[in-house]
């Protein structure tokens, strides 16, 4: 779909949206101004569409550094009077949560929208955090929508009660919801406020001791206020099929209960919370007086089974309450239809009839994702580890971070032992230079380096931790789908920006040993990387080239493209092209011969540094 | 009318996303409704991509065990992966033109011989349509075509829900102008190997 009908299809057209791209619509029916981020799967499509669109649209996007910032620049903008947006992943939240729970405090004077992704089962993430805590955690309001319609429409409702509460809206979807494609019914576009003005009110914006003791008292007193207009919400809803069991649910789970009701005609009242914190009691107390049985089905920590429970104690009722609590429910990983089934079957004391389930039985591969032919990642693996090979060094730590290079865990570059968060490589590297004797080569992405890095290797410099830190500068955010970095010269918009030298900054921080190599030069690299991990200090190397990706669209463009092929005559069956480098490209034939799927092969030309019988040579 | 579940499994780069979108918004055309779910997981190169649709009266778009209408296989191999959502009523397409993960070069996972896969798949699935994809992409001019080969042969099984028509009109809309002709002519190859 050409993004561009986000922006420019009129009221009441039928689109077929991905969830992210409904927050757009919705964000631009809503008047918003001004827009951050930092990206992140599963909420990456929405930057993504705003920075194509943005201009077009008269908003401010950025991408910026990190999420902290993204809700820093969004927060001053509704301080300013101009409706904003920030969006992110779940883990972003833990990056930004200092100042969320401030804007909180501070509130807002014009609608503010902070959405996190959360990411049950962990597609794309390192943990499954459930971040309707967060609510919680900054007493703020929590709205949770279950389709794409219902995320264009909730972030319209969520702009005035934010605006009409003065209180930033945490909005919540899932990997289910965010990556879910359905049809959704255009509204009208809101054009947006052009700037804003900024009132001096310190003492309602600067939460000094004095004023936010004040501040936590009138934030409970606002949220006090909200609460019993939850229970009249349009956002909450019944759907009555009968009166056996009853469902409270809510986000992505209420598709599953909504579908398996229907399948089976299971006489079953459904609560659903699109508006879910503060939790609306008046509500649910109605509801419990309804059904005599509760099953809780919400993804992924038992927080609204947890909230009905309360209920029940706070009123002596004797509601049965069902859930992940009671062990009706699984405690983690998302939900599936089955699950629900299940679920929903054992409440009911129905009995599942058994399916038969087809299984294969032929050997499948197994297919992980890998670094692409052409990655610049993998040379400067096979650099490193050549460097280290040559030098007998052993026990080397490496401390990895996150971005495509992560998967340098995979064999046989095996350069990933130890990770954290984003930025968290030189952290770590800095405590294992103290902990041990090993030889530490830490490994970090030039956006994560500007996400989280800067003040990891000021501590490494000045707390003088003895490691070589690697900056694997390949001019992009490309895990995400090619956001712009810090280190390239173009801003979210499109548009042109100052480029930042990340060698100029470490050298600023003072940093004795940097050096910039290109990657592809394979024999270069090693030297750089030999000289690094000799030098008693703290070293840093910065391996500079494009994302392939980026490289191939730009040999797309120009209708240049080479590949190679192994010449049979001088291919010894050696196997190092395949064992050492493992570029996908290559495969053994049923007879034991080595190719180059050209389908495959970006033309990178890295390989033929590294068979030793100079048996790669260019496709004619 | 009842809910028509189709389930899409192929490789990073095969165009699956795409083939899906097509059909969603051909969908809407014809007057359904219609959820799909896309798995964007990490890079997405070489990896396992893929995507379940709903059309008609669903709420959420995943796809159980033994409940597709039609599974399109973009690899043979993910074919046979993606086995478990077969039952009787299920039609299953598959491309016969295999992609090696690197895996089985680093000798950490084994690919068995075509033929025997698809034999697997024979003796298993009741209707099943073996297409070389790859093969008939190249013959229509462009192996970028071979998901318009894949959405043809969807397109001519019985009770596929949405018409030729909107199909194709989806495609005009979903594809750049420059390459209507040759996807439409890998569209027509892939139609005519299952309405014969
Ligand atoms: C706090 C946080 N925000 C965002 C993400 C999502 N994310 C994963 S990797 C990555 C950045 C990768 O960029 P870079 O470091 O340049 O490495 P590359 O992928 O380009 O190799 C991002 C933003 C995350 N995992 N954690
Ligand atoms: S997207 Fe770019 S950085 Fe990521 S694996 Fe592919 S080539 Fe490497
Ligand atoms: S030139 Fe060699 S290393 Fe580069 S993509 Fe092709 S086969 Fe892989």
């Amino acid at each position: 779909m050409n993004v561009f009908k986000i922006l420019e299809a009129k009221e009441n057209s039928k689109l077929f949206l991905l969830g992210n791209e409904a927050a757009v619509r919705g964000a631009l029916e809503s008047g918003v101004s001004v827009v951050s981020t930092y990206p992140g799967t599963p909420s990456s499509e929405i930057g993504n569409v705003f920075s194509k669109i943005a201009k077009a649209a008269h908003v401010y996007f950025e991408f910026s550094a990190n999420e902290k910032v993204a809700v820093e620049v969004s927060a001053a903008a509704a301080a300013s009077g101009l409706r904003s947006f920030a969006f992110m992943k779940h883990v972003g939240l833990n990056v930004a949560a200092d100042s969320f729970m401030s804007v909180a405090y501070l509130g807002v004077n014009a609608g503010m929208v902070i959405l996190t992704a959360d990411d049950p089962s962990m597609y794309s993430s390192q943990n499954e955090q459930d971040n309707r805590i967060y609510a919680r955690l900054a007493n703020v309001p929590l709205i949770e929508p279950s389709s794409p319609q219902e995320v264009k429409e909730f972030m319209k409702y969520a702009f005035d009660i934010s605006e009409q509460f003065h209180l930033p809206i945490l909005f919540r979807t899932t990997t289910r919801v965010s990556h879910m494609r359905g049809v959704v019914e255009t509204g009208k576009l809101v054009p947006p406020k052009e700037k804003g003005f900024f009132k001096k009110e310190p003492n309602k914006y600067v939460p000094v001791p004095q004023n936010s003791r004040r501040m936590h008292k009138e934030l409970m007193e606002k949220m006090n206020k909200l609460a019993p207009l939850i229970s009249e919400s349009p956002l909450n809803k019944v759907f009555d099929f009968g009166n056996e069991i009853g469902v409270i649910t809510s986000g992505g789970a209420f598709n599953y209960v909504m579908d398996v009701v229907k399948e089976y005609s299971l006489p079953v009242k459904i609560l659903k919370l699109g508006f879910s914190h503060p939790f609306p009691e008046k509500l649910v107390l109605d509801f419990l007086g309804e059904v005599q049985k509760v099953v809780v089905v919400e993804e992924v920590e038992p927080i609204m089974e947890k909230e009905v429970l309360a209920i029940v104690g706070k009123y002596g009722l004797n509601n049965k309450i069902y859930g992940k609590l009671s062990g009706t429910m699984p405690r983690i990983y998302e939900y599936t239809p089955d699950i629900v089934k299940n679920g929903l079957f054992n409440t009911l004391g129905r009995k599942i009839e058994a399916k038969e389930i087809l299984k294969p039985e032929s050997a499948i591969p197994s297919r992980p994702p890998v670094l692409c032919p052409g990655c610049p990642h993998r040379a400067t693996y096979y650099a490193v580890k050549d460097a280290i090979k040559e030098l007998g060094l052993k026990d080397v730590i490496f401390p990895s971070d996150i971005g495509c290079y992560t998967l340098g865990i995979q064999k046989p570059y095996e350069t990933a032992d130890f990770l954290l968060s984003m930025g968290a490589s030189i952290g770590t590297a800095c405590g294992f230079a103290h902990a041990t004797n090993q030889k530490v080569v830490a490994f970090i992405g030039d956006s994560t380096f500007f996400h989280a890095g800067l003040s990891a290797l000021a501590n490494a410099v000045h707390n003088e931790a003895k490691a070589v830190i690697v900056i694997m500068d390949n001019r992009t955010t490309a895990m995400t789908g090619r956001q712009p970095s810090l280190s390239e010269p173009v801003n979210g918009m499109g548009g042109e920006a100052p480029e930042l030298s990340i060698s100029d900054i470490a050298k600023a921080f003072g940093v004795k040993f940097v050096e910039t190599v290109d990657p592809y030069n394979l024999h270069k690299t090693k030297e750089v990387f030999k000289r690094a991990l000799q030098y008693d200090g703290l070293a840093v190397v910065i391996t500079k080239h494009p994302c392939a990706l980026i490289t191939d669209a730009e040999k797309r463009k120009r209708n240049f493209w080479i590949t190679f092929r192994i010449n049979q005559d001088k291919c010894t069956r050696c196997m190092v092209c395949i064992t050492d480098f493992a570029c996908p490209s290559f495969f053994v034939a049923e007879d034991g011969s080595v190719h180059i799927d050209p389908l495959i092969c970006d033309g990178c030309g890295v390989c033929t540094q590294v068979c030793p019988y100079n048996a790669i040579e260019v496709r004619r | 009318m009842s809910v028509y579940k189709i389930h899409l499994t192929g490789v990073g780069g095969q165009g699956t996303i795409k083939m899906s979108t097509i059909i969603g918004e051909a969908a809407i055309k014809r007057g359904l409704n219609v959820v799909m779910s896309e798995v964007h997981g990490m890079a997405q190169r070489g990896g396992v991509v893929t995507t379940d649709l709903k059309i008609g009266d669903a709420h959420s778009p995943l796809i159980e065990n033994g409940d597709a209408d039609l599974v399109i296989g973009f690899e043979p191999a993910e074919t046979l992966r993606s086995l478990p959502k077969v039952s009787e009523k299920t039609f299953v397409i598959t491309n016969s033109a295999r992609i090696v993960p690197f895996t089985v070069g680093l000798g950490l996972s084994e690919y068995p011989p075509v033929e025997q896969i698809i034999s697997e798949l024979k003796a298993k699935v009741k209707h099943l349509f073996v297409i070389n994809a790859e093969e008939l992409a190249n013959k229509a001019g462009n192996i970028m075509s071979l998901n318009m080969v894949l959405l043809g042969a969807a397109t001519a099984i019985p009770h596929f829900p949405i018409g030729k028509d909107e199909i194709i009109q989806a495609m005009k809309e979903n594809l750049p102008p420059k390459t209507i002709e040759v996807n439409l002519k890998a569209f027509e190859l892939g139609f005519k190997e299952v309405s014969g």
